[in-house]
């Protein structure tokens, strides 16, 4: 068996390692979901969804800005300073540290980015939450960052539309990131009195103390397919309770069945979804097109065509 | 003493020699007076010395401590005529966070809290103190009731966290926080919060956030519990004595960050040591805050409550 074990047993691990090493990691993606192998540019083509299992990748601020805004379209909002590291955290790491890394390989300040833009005919300012940027946790500089996103939809009578991708509460500024889920409640409250919608598109993953603050009070909720959306995580729920976990636990689906989300949407078609629902909400009453060519009540009540201004937007 | 923390174990040992010599005494003629005193004294330095100097894992175990008074103390101890309520209206009651009315000296007052529970089959029926959505939505309640007939709300923060289990999650637990923070933020009556042990969390958070934000001086009020923090940062829940330290939880950092608004001071050795002195200091506590705060109108109250939030973590206030 020795002859087997030290010299056959190598030689085949060196061929099935050598086919594997063809595979360049910049031209393929392996989805993360179903493990089959993916040209890059039928990713990006098919807006970052596996063609084969239809898995929502993970994507950032800037790529979520471009599909809503368009390449041009959109103002990134200039994020207002925060305090760093408040609790001068050190864990095996010093938290600037893992900071500044994160700075470094995600491009980005913190983990959230917010832009203006226009979806149709409306103003829109928009939040997003970079899972990158050290799971999306929620410190003072994503709640500065929320709150004045917030406030300048507000200024510019703009729908707020968040992008929640969080693992939670970030732990390295403790008590400081928990008063962050008061803080964007009370931006919240600033949007509701300013009669603006407040739509939350939750992506995966969204959970902890997101979930449990801004993320959960939207006039109106929007998962994409598949997304982990909860609470507690799944392996804190089942080492302290000893409990198993049902097929689909916390995805979107799941969610949807519970009542916790208005609607699970697919990508290609969130951003129409959107400029829809902000519509109907922002514009109470539009003109229909070619009203007078059918004079018939009825069907003036229940029509069928969209508006003009409308359909042209959502064309492009 | 039921239950002794380790690092009270010296303290515990001069204060057993100190009984068997009281014994001793007793039955003979024998004069201890002298040891037995000298004894004592020296007991009370090392309690006061060891109290001093509790480390953040340390309070840790004394917030956590089982005959610390616990939600039913405060209201047994203050509050006259409590009334009880129960349930959410739409699924269950969870008696992890009671809640009910009463009289505070005299003022008509909703009270909420959560409550351990202290014997195992106790501790059981009231989940440890880990609400799920449905106590939670039973706050949510309380509050607006409180606020339609006026009533101040008196909290009272004592749980290791929101349940995390499957249930909990399907009918909403994230849900029910949030909307039981927004509720603390949008009420036109006073809210005074006491953090009296173990400030876990959203679970906390979402009883907590008050125009006054007390803490007795050995509880805590973290982001993640220790072990938690320790098994996530360091791969390693043994570690948590140190992240414990480095989490910023003890009553004192959360004074220096800007978090809260008062220490309530604890008796020598800690709450566990003397519940009604302990109890008798919150209710003076409350009562001082309440007086200020009924004097201002509710939508001031409100808005005031608003700009404090706004202001934790902002580059402006800190």
């Amino acid at each position: 068996m020795n002859w087997l074990t030290n010299y056959v047993r190598p030689r085949i691990r060196a061929l099935v390692e050598r086919n594997k090493v063809e595979v360049p990691e910049n031209l393929w993606n392996q989805c993360p979901a179903c493990e089959r192998m993916i040209f890059h540019r039928d990713l990006e083509a098919n807006q970052r969804v596996c063609p084969h299992c239809n898995h929502h990748m993970r994507v950032g601020p800037g790529y979520r800005f471009r599909s809503l805004f368009g390449e041009d379209g959109y103002e990134p909002l200039a994020m207002p300073k925060a305090p760093v590291d408040p609790l001068k955290f050190r864990d095996l790491k010093r938290y600037t540290d893992r900071l500044k890394e994160a700075q470094t390989r995600t491009k980005a300040q913190d983990a959230l980015e917010a832009a203006a833009g226009m979806l149709g005919e409306m103003p829109v300012v928009c939040a997003v939450m970079n899972f990158a940027f050290m799971g999306g946790s929620m410190g003072a500089a994503v709640g500065e960052g929320f709150v004045s996103a917030a406030r300048e939809a507000i200024r510019r009578r703009a729908a707020f539309v968040a992008f929640t991708a969080s693992g939670g509460a970030r732990m390295q500024e403790g008590a400081v990131s928990l008063m962050q889920m008061a803080r964007t409640t009370v931006a919240v409250q600033e949007l509701r009195e300013a009669g603006l919608p407040y739509i939350v598109v939750l992506t995966d993953p969204t959970t902890g103390g997101v979930t449990a603050s801004f993320a959960m009070l939207g006039d109106i909720h929007i998962a994409e397919p598949g997304a982990v959306i909860g609470f507690a995580g799944t392996r804190v729920i089942e080492q302290t309770i000893r409990e198993k976990l049902p097929e689909g636990f916390q995805r979107a689906e799941y969610l949807l069945e519970h009542g916790m989300v208005d609607m699970v949407v697919h990508r290609f078609e969130l951003r129409n979804v959107l400029e829809r629902v902000i519509g109907i909400l922002l514009r109470s009453r539009v003109e229909y097109a070619e009203p007078e060519s059918d004079p018939a009540p009825e069907l003036a009540e229940e029509p069928a065509e969209p508006v003009t201004e409308l359909r042209e937007a959502a064309d492009d | 003493m039921s239950v002794l923390l380790d690092f009270e174990k010296p303290i515990a040992e001069l204060e057993g020699k100190v009984k068997e010599l009281r014994l001793l005494m007793d039955g003979s003629d024998l004069d201890l007076a002298e040891e037995v005193q000298r004894l004592e004294a020296r007991a009370a330095k090392l309690l006061s010395q060891t109290y001093a100097k509790l480390t953040p894992w340390q309070k840790t175990q004394v917030a956590r401590h089982p005959d610390r008074p616990h939600f039913g103390d405060y209201v047994a101890a203050l509050i006259a005529d409590f009334t009880p309520l129960a349930g959410d209206r739409s699924f269950g009651e969870d008696t992890a966070l009671m809640g009910g009315i009463g009289r505070f000296r005299g003022r008509s007052v909703m009270v909420l809290g959560h409550e351990k529970g202290r014997e195992t089959e106790d501790r059981v029926r009231h989940n440890f103190g880990m609400a799920r959505p449905e106590g939670y939505r039973k706050a949510v309640r309380l509050m607006r009731l409180a606020e339609r007939f006026g009533l101040p709300v008196l909290s009272f923060i004592d749980t290791p966290g929101a349940h995390p289990g499957v249930r909990a999650e399907e009918r909403g637990q994230a849900e029910a926080i949030a909307r039981s923070i927004e509720t603390c933020l949008d009420l036109r009556v006073p809210i005074i919060a006491t953090v009296i042990g173990e400030g876990g969390s959203g679970g906390a958070i979402a009883l907590a956030t008050a125009d006054r934000v007390l803490m007795l001086e050995h509880a805590i009020y973290s982001v993640i519990s220790p072990e938690g923090c320790a098994a996530i940062l360091w791969r390693n829940a043994e570690k948590a004595a140190e992240a414990a330290g480095a989490l910023k939880l003890t009553a004192q950092d959360l004074l220096d960050l800007g978090l809260i608004d008062e220490i309530v001071p604890e008796p020598l050795g800690g709450a566990h040591r003397a519940g009604a002195t302990t109890t008798a200091r919150v209710g003076e506590a409350i009562a001082r805050h309440l007086r200020e705060l009924e004097e201002r109108d509710g939508g001031e109250l409100r808005a005031a409550r608003r700009r404090k939030y706004l202001a934790m973590g902002s580059e402006n206030a800190a």
